[in-house]
């Protein structure tokens, strides 16, 4: 049985009475005491060995992750539940999402869990400077990850295709006579009809010479006037939507919105870790650490596996 | 003054697993490949079976993942263990609400759920 571990140097520096005391009052460093070797660990006194300490330390981790998994599984499931009740609104909105960001940023988030992984095992064998480098490159694979989101979050802005109530797509029109969004299935006098029998080139609506919408002749691809790839402009689908299609952006938002703030999270947790990296806190002694780091940001990894077809390539 | 505390227990007894540069790469260069096939196989129409797929291909990603960069393969069967129970609880949640939400399509107001209707 450990005995309670008492510092009497740390007591004292609390205690004015006991200041005189200490034969270094101005030079003595408290840090000094607490602060190991580069690279090598004070075992907390409530382990009983290296080991103990770095099993714990996964354990909880994974259990966090455990947490994490379960989260995401209820936005999962939300997800199943609309998909299998609502096909037809995802065949409609995936199509406003691009395939080749989605695939950049997959691609991007799998550099970063590779780079990861190679910082913990520079950790692991003392390679401060591979570390750091390492620890830097996912940063910065996790700031392109969420520039290219901030990029389709922008787009989706501009073209009113938000959450809930606040879809709106015909807002990027500046046509007064488009038909609201409640009432998709019934197109005002100023939109063209996409009818297959009638290929007729698409006229200018009445009354706004600047909308561009049927300035722009539907591609020859496709019943619906589509290219295969590319997010489509929000007006050139509109005439097909089913009801209840911003359920689509609802769950969007929240399962990309929802993993990118892990993303942020896990930033900023980097960024501690380069900073004591580079103070040289961890090395062959010690690197649990950058184990644990390692285990959430290859999580994140793993949702967005999922989120990105289950988003991106629903055909 | 706390210090290491050993029952006899040396602290690099039990070296580390460190993973191999050349396994790291090669991980890395299948989930890549994986990614890839993720997106043709998006494009080739087959019916039902696309979600099938697509979840398998992204269940191996995840797999490749889990045992080689977090480093699953190597650790204790415990934390193995714990993974897979999470997966198995997520199977459970989105599964009976599945059947929950089937069971009552009956029950829905015609031509509000046209997916349920088939």
């Amino acid at each position: 049985m450990q005995g309670w571990d008492f510092d009497p140097c740390r007591y004292l520096k609390h205690n004015p009475k006991y200041r005189n005391t200490m034969s270094e009052k101005k030079t003595h460093n408290h840090n000094r005491h607490d602060r190991p070797a580069a690279g090598e660990l004070n075992l907390p006194h409530h382990f009983d060995s290296v080991e103990q300490f770095t099993d714990s330390g996964k354990l909880g981790m994974w259990l966090f992750l455990v947490t994490e998994i379960m989260m995401f599984g209820g936005l999962f499931c939300g997800y199943a539940i609309y998909r299998v009740r609502h096909p037809e609104i995802f065949m409609y909105a995936h199509k406003y999402l691009n395939p080749a960001l989605g695939g950049v940023n997959t691609a991007v988030l799998i550099f970063s869990s590779f780079t990861m992984a190679w910082a913990v095992r520079a950790a692991m064998l003392g390679q401060k400077k591979t570390l750091v480098l390492m620890l830097c490159v996912t940063f910065a694979c996790a700031c392109g990850f969420m520039g290219i989101k901030g990029v389709e979050y922008k787009e989706k802005w501009e073209h009113g295709l938000l959450w809930a109530g606040k879809y709106n797509p015909a807002h990027e029109t500046a046509s007064a006579d488009a038909p609201p969004p409640a009432a998709p299935a019934a197109p005002g006098p100023t939109q063209p009809s996409f009818n297959m029998d009638a290929p007729a080139a698409p006229q200018p609506p009445e009354g706004n010479p600047l909308d561009t919408r049927t300035a722009i002749p539907p591609a020859a691809t496709g019943p619906e006037g589509l290219s295969p790839r590319g997010a489509e402009p929000a007006s050139i689908i509109k005439e097909q939507a089913p009801a209840n299609v911003q359920t689509f952006f609802s769950i969007y938002f929240l399962m990309t919105g929802l993993h990118g703030l892990h993303v942020l999270i896990g930033m900023g947790l980097l960024v501690w870790f380069i900073i004591v990296s580079m103070r040289g806190r961890f090395g062959r002694g010690h690197y649990l650490p950058v184990e644990l780091m390692g285990l959430y940001w290859h999580l994140v990894d793993l949702i967005w596996i999922f989120l990105f077809p289950l988003l991106y390539l629903v055909e | 003054m706390s210090g290491p505390r050993n029952n006899g227990e040396e602290g690099h007894a039990h070296e580390p697993h460190v993973m191999p540069l050349w396994l790291l790469f090669a991980v890395f260069g299948a989930l890549i490949i994986l990614t890839i096939a993720t997106v043709a196989a998006a494009r080739v129409d087959l019916g039902a079976l696309n979600m099938a797929v697509a979840l398998g291909i992204a269940a191996a990603k995840a797999a490749l993942v889990a045992l080689y960069f977090m480093h699953l393969r190597y650790e204790r069967s415990f934390l193995g263990f714990v993974f897979i129970a999470a997966l198995f609880f997520v199977a459970l949640f989105i599964g009976i609400t599945m059947i929950d939400s089937v069971e009552y399509s009956k029950d829905l107001i015609p031509g509000y759920a046209p997916g349920m209707q088939k």
